[in-house]
């Protein structure tokens, strides 16, 4: 337990180190959100009706996007070799850095999602829904994410690649988040989904850092 | 007994000596499938003749699930006991269950627009054969996007894996969701419930299918270790 805090601590503060990256994300993530009231017009009566829907698929766009650099500066410089050969086990490291991943960019899209639910006008009634959901979607995508991060590890074109690699395997957690929000703008009870959405948690907490240990061995060998 | 064909060489030549029987079982179970579906079955007394559409439709989507199977299967083999034609196997499978795949989906929309009223709709089934279909193009995209083809087949087996949760998903949606696609008729726990002048087209289908799959993953097999000698060679070529 020890061993995983202090290396969440080290991946923390490397992000830290590294300045502005983490808060690209969000940037982008308010960023895109603003672009479709551009794109199908301010209309008043349709915003909130996609809000719910658009925040979702943006927030996992934006939690994409930061999934190349998880593995990749450690594969680099050498660090993961080090990982490998160390009597640590390497399903703690990729949790760890799964965490961390979250720690810097999920949790800031939660932190972001309030002021894009002002911007598709989405009733106060949704508000808690969006949170809830995102809080315990966005670290599944993080633990998903990781996979693909991993298996692509020394690819070409692996920024493209870990898109069509993971987007796949996102799509049930943006079903049932985006369906938590329709669900409490129409009035139905959506604590059944959130429970969904807890259970991918669950399974993916219990098998993804297992399976990103797998592909970090293999793309050290 | 899986590793007494582990050498190329020895697969290539059983492959090379079944590969005739099944293309000619292939021709021979088209033929006689075909003929019952166009002329020896009967309309569907809702749909009409648009009804044959099925039997295209279930035996490819049988063979792209199967597929799917296969390469999960492969793929441990893989992983575990390294056997060196299973990476070969699933790499050679990949786009045939990819063409199967947009075989099911292309045959469903025209079937679904003739009785449904609609090319699409984002149901549990439908969305899940989709998601099938990106998990092959992933699967296709990892495998030959390395420089070191050896290092793509493992993180392409693991990526199989990962994504075989996604094969009872699609097996169970219309019995776990409310779907526009209709539940199971044949593999339920009741039994089939469709008549034998439908079961026995869908079934030759079904086998034809099957070995048409069988013929093309030797093929691609057999081309592909052909390729890696051909490979292999021209690296160990002087000057």
């Amino acid at each position: 337990m020890i061993r995983l805090l202090l290396l969440i601590r080290r991946e923390l503060k490397l992000a830290f180190r590294g300045g502005t990256d983490a808060a690209m994300a969000v940037v982008f993530f308010i960023l895109a959100a603003t672009l479709f009231p551009f794109g199908i017009g301010p209309d008043i009566e349709v915003l909130p009706r996609i809000g719910g829907g658009v925040i979702w698929v943006v927030a996992l766009l934006a939690s994409m996007l930061s999934l190349e650099r998880m593995f990749s500066a450690d594969y680099e410089d050498g660090s993961l070799e080090q990982f490998v050969l160390s009597p640590l086990p390497m399903g703690m490291v990729a949790l760890a850095k799964m965490i961390s991943h979250w720690l810097t960019t999920g949790v800031l899209l939660l932190a972001a999602a309030p002021v894009l639910a002002v911007f598709y006008n989405l009733p106060s009634t949704a508000f808690v829904p969006l949170i809830v959901s995102m809080l315990l979607g966005t670290p599944t995508l993080s633990l998903i994410g990781a996979i693909g991060a991993a298996l692509t590890l020394g690819a070409r074109r692996s920024g493209v690649l870990i898109s069509l690699l993971v987007l796949p395997l996102y799509i049930p957690v943006l079903i049932f988040g985006s369906l938590v929000v329709d669900s409490a703008l129409a009035g139905r009870e959506y604590g059944s989904l959130l429970m969904v959405l807890g259970g991918f948690l669950l399974v993916a907490l219990a098998t993804a850092p297992w399976a990103t240990a797998a592909a970090l061995r293999q793309a050290i060998d | 007994m899986l590793h007494r064909f582990a050498n190329p060489n020895r697969f290539s030549r059983l492959a090379a000596a079944i590969l005739p029987w099944s293309a000619a079982g292939t021709v021979v179970l088209f033929s006689s499938g075909l003929y019952f579906v166009l002329f020896a079955s009967p309309a569907d007394y809702q749909q009409g003749d648009s009804v044959r559409i099925m039997y295209v439709h279930v035996p490819a989507a049988w063979i792209a699930l199967a597929c799917y199977s296969f390469i999960a299967a492969a793929s441990g083999v893989s992983l575990i006991w390294k056997h060196p034609l299973a990476d070969v196997a699933a790499r050679s499978a990949a786009p045939l269950g990819a063409g199967f795949t947009v075989i099911v989906l292309a045959t469903g929309s025209l079937w679904g627009k003739t009785t449904w009223g609609t090319w699409w709709v984002w149901d549990a089934r439908l969305t899940s054969v989709l998601v099938l279909l990106f998990l092959y193009l992933g699967h296709i995209a990892l495998t030959n996007a390395f420089d070191n083809p050896a290092r793509g087949a493992k993180a392409a087996a693991i990526l199989a894996l990962v994504g075989f949760v996604n094969i009872p998903i699609i097996k169970f949606s219309v019995d776990w969701w409310n779907t526009l696609h209709q539940p199971a008729s044949l593999v339920r726990l009741d039994g089939p419930a469709i008549d034998p002048s439908m079961l026995t087209p869908l079934l030759l289908m079904g086998v034809a299918f099957t070995f048409y799959f069988v013929t093309m993953l030797l093929v691609r097999m057999r081309a592909d270790l052909a390729a890696r000698k051909a490979r292999a060679l021209r690296l160990s070529a002087p000057g």
